[in-house]
């Protein structure tokens, strides 16, 4: 079949969007999205109609990432990681018995899920992930955005799994408390005043 | 019994392995007594989910 030019194009910005994500370079992602467009018109014959046009798409344009960030730097830097990347976060939100601080103890998100019909939420979602150290950025976004397997990530950086499960709870921490004070502890404060 | 921090700890590696069964017994014994880890799971489970639904792709993975 046919794959009409037009189509390709309106799903252009969600494209952009995860490839930014994972790159964090315009040209780079320009680059990807265009050689994810070029190997979608030659291999058009290949879509049956099976999935949907963007589930195609989007397996083209992760293995066009995968690609880009392979031919980027392969080898996370430890001492980058350990030094700039280890802020103290734990001592911040845990006492010495290993128990919540008072003020850092999480709250409810009333209704969280009800937040991904919203826009908004989703520029506040990618404002996190872009807020994320790079390195730190890039592991997180390989496991949950490329699928990667744990494993998988240790070898392809050189770290060890117990470094990947640290850097990814970083990871996981940095954005809950993000999207703790930019989205949901706004909201809640936003219905209690009306 | 296991603290806040380590229960943090294994929250998010249950995301990423198999927890054992005493691990994934200790952590829910852990968040049945402290609400602020259980919020915490919560979240974080939420955050894995959102990255399924930030492109639109999950409904159309049948």
């Amino acid at each position: 079949m046919t794959i009409d030019t037009s189509v390709l194009n309106a799903l252009r910005p969600d494209m952009t969007r995860f490839a930014y994500l994972l790159l964090r370079d315009q040209h780079a992602v320009e680059d990807v999205i265009q050689e994810t467009m070029l190997t979608a018109i030659e291999k058009q014959d290949g879509f049956k109609n099976k999935s949907s046009l963007k589930t195609w798409l989007f397996s083209i344009l992760r293995n066009k990432t995968i690609d880009a960030l392979r031919r980027g730097k392969r080898e996370v830097n430890i001492s980058t990681l350990s030094n700039d990347e280890d802020d103290g976060l734990e001592e911040v939100l845990f006492n010495h018995h290993g128990a919540w601080n008072m003020e850092t103890k999480p709250n409810t998100w009333s209704n969280p899920d009800a937040s991904f019909e919203q826009k908004q939420f989703w520029a506040v979602f990618d404002a996190c992930l872009n807020h994320l150290p790079s390195q730190t950025s890039r592991i997180f976004m390989m496991r949950e955005f490329l699928e990667f397997e744990v494993d998988d990530i240790c070898k392809e950086l050189n770290l060890s799994t117990s470094n990947c499960w640290v850097i990814l709870h970083r990871a996981r921490t940095k954005l809950r408390l993000c999207l703790d004070t930019k989205w949901f502890s706004g909201q809640g404060f936003q219905a209690s005043r009306s | 019994m296991m603290n806040c921090k380590e229960a943090n700890q294994l929250m998010s590696q249950e995301l990423d392995r198999k927890l054992t069964w005493r691990e994934l017994a200790a952590l829910k014994f852990h968040v049945t007594l402290c609400d602020g880890c259980a919020n915490a799971r919560k979240q974080v489970s939420f955050i894995h989910h959102a990255c399924k639904h930030a492109f639109g792709l999950e409904d159309e993975k049948k």
